[in-house]
Parts: C-alpha cells; structure tokens; sequence
C-alpha cells in the first residue's frame, strides 16, 4: 500500500514539470491575447538611446574624417566651403530646430492628455521636415547645375582638398537627408497610432522615443551647420 | 525586481510633464544662438568666428539633449549612460585624429 502510494506520488511528480508548463504556456497564450500585454518603459527607453549611441558612431566616423582632412586641407575646405548657399543652410537650422520644438510639444501634450494637440504637432513636425527636405532639393539642383555632384568630372579637377569637402558635404547631409525622410516615415506611422488611441498618456514611450530620433537628426544638424557653411 | 531597478522604474516614470514654456524658452535660446554664430561667422571670418562657432554649437547640442530629449529629467542611470558613450567616442576619435595627424 504504502509502496504504491510512494509509485502513484512519483508518477504524478514525474509529469507535472510538463504539466505545469504545458498549463504555463496556455495561460500565456491567453494572457496575451486578452490582458494587456507586458510592458518596460525604462527598457524601452534605454533600448532607444543604445540605437542612438550607434547614430552617434555613425556620424562620429565621418566627423572624425571631416576633421582629418580639413587639418591637412584648411585652404581648400575655406574656398570650397564660400560656395555654400549660407542663408539656405541657416535657414534650414531654424527649420529643424522649430521642428523640434514642435516634436517635445507633441509628447508633453500627449503625456497631458491632449490628443488633438499631439496630433496637431506632428503634423507641423513633419511638415517642417518635409520643408527642410524641398530647401535641400533647391540647395542640391543649384549644385549639380555647376557640375557639382559625387563623381563629376569637375568636382574631379578641382584641387584634392575641394573635392574631399564636397564629397563629405554630399556623404554627411546626404546621410542626415535620409535620416530626414526616415524620421517622416516614423513620425506618420506614430501620428496614426495616436489617432486610432494605440498611444496615449499611459502608454506613450513610442512616441517619446521616436521624439529622441527625431532630436538625434536636430543635433546632428547643429553640427553641420558650422562645419559646412559657416566655415568661410 | 532589485531594489536599483525598482529605484530606476519609480525616478523614470515619476518626472511629470513640463510646461510647454519650458520648452519654447529653450527654443527660442537656441534660435538666437544659431544667429549669434552665423553673426560670428560673417563679421570675424576665420578663427575668431570659428572659435565661436566651437563654443556655441556644443551649447546647443546639451540644450537639445537636457530639454528636448528630457535628459535633465532621467534618472542617473540615464545620464552615466550618455556620458559613458560619448566620452568613450570622443575618446576614441581624439585618439585616431591624433594617431592620423602625428604618425
């Protein structure tokens, strides 16, 4: 008797680790599907700014390259640099960075509980970010209709250290241009969410987050601006 | 949960929204920067206005990163997480522009 006790007791220990976890992963399932699933803001955010820092290398690599060749060809980088449309590219500052206000108004306003201001303030932060993309268009034409492209033949007969300026101009706002036509992208997807109320103030790090790529593509501007055209 | 995560969780989720005024203050503080070194640029061409231009531009970029990237308000895990990478990257880059210049 007491030996099958000891039998029935080790059977059913033997196979409840596989019943607890056949039960676990149903309860999973059905969590999932009708409780609101787990969520980690600060992981969230931390997850963000890792993204952030690899921008940071990305565009650190051609700041480092920018500043090497700009030691070796300080004469070259200043002629070639006068031929930059300055009120363009300052214009273009006040652009991004009245875009970023418009960004951190459209989390604080979200956080607030305000979804018509969130929404109204995307909607002028992506249309500022389509602005600047147009001025650049304007910027970029008025170069290429002076022969000034990657790989023309002029850029190539102009003296080494022009050439490597406007190589990088073209490689870095190139590059940050892209990261202009990404964050649009983003910024609609998000803006939508936040209309059909899948972001709202007590789940707002998307949001948030895609506002810290949005600063990322601001700061790296900042940056640019006296590198490129203040550099007379 | 640790008691550093659970420290981390409560900071970061505890900052409230800030006025909006805060935020145009800072905007407006960097538009009148950005005029300031263009104005640099144009009456001291050469080094004096790039002298400028190197001591404006980084105070932009903190200001973007403490208010608009709400830096100034994450808790301290957040700001020696910043600090650590871009000290790291400067570091690195101050490293490989010298090896570059003086080999």
């Amino acid at each position: 008797m007491s030996d099958l006790a000891t039998h029935a007791g080790g059977t059913h220990d033997a196979h409840a680790p596989h019943g607890g976890a056949h039960g676990a992963s149903l309860g999973d399932a059905h969590g999932d599907a009708h409780v609101a699933p787990h969520k980690d803001y600060v992981g969230a955010k931390t997850g963000m700014w890792l993204f952030l820092f690899t921008e940071l290398l990305l565009f650190g690599g051609l700041f480092l390259v920018y500043a090497v060749y700009r030691t070796l060809h300080a004469h070259e980088f200043h002629l070639a640099a006068a031929s930059l449309n300055v009120p363009l590219g300052v214009t273009n500052t006040f652009v991004l960075l009245t875009s970023s206000l418009t960004m951190v108004l459209a989390v604080t306003a979200l956080r607030r509980g305000d979804r018509a201001s969130t929404l109204n303030s995307l909607f002028w932060t992506i249309f500022l970010a389509g602005v600047f993309l147009v001025i650049k268009y304007f910027e970029w034409s008025a170069k290429f209709a002076h022969g000034l492209y990657p790989g023309s033949a002029h850029l190539k007969e102009l003296p080494a250290g022009e050439g490597l300026f406007f190589g990088l101009y073209f490689v870095m706002t190139g590059l940050h241009g892209f990261h202009v036509v990404v964050g649009m992208v983003l910024l609609t997807v998000i803006a939508l969410q936040v209309r059909r109320g899948r972001i709202h103030s007590g789940d707002f790090v998307k949001l948030e987050n895609a506002g810290l790529y949005w600063h990322l593509v601001d700061l790296v501007w900042i940056f640019l601006l006296p590198l490129f055209y203040l550099t007379n | 949960m640790s008691e550093f995560d659970h420290t981390l969780h409560a900071e970061a989720e505890a900052h409230e929204p800030q006025p909006y005024g805060t935020f145009i203050a800072v905007w407006a503080v960097l538009m009148a920067l950005t005029c300031v070194t263009v104005t640099a640029s144009m009456f001291w061409p050469g080094r004096a206005g790039t002298a400028v231009a190197m001591a404006v531009t980084p105070v932009k970029a903190s200001l973007v990163l403490l208010f608009f990237m709400h830096l100034k308000w994450e808790p301290t895990a957040f700001k020696v997480m910043f600090l650590t990478a871009v000290s790291l990257m400067a570091l690195f880059m101050g490293l490989s522009f010298v090896d570059y210049l003086y080999r």
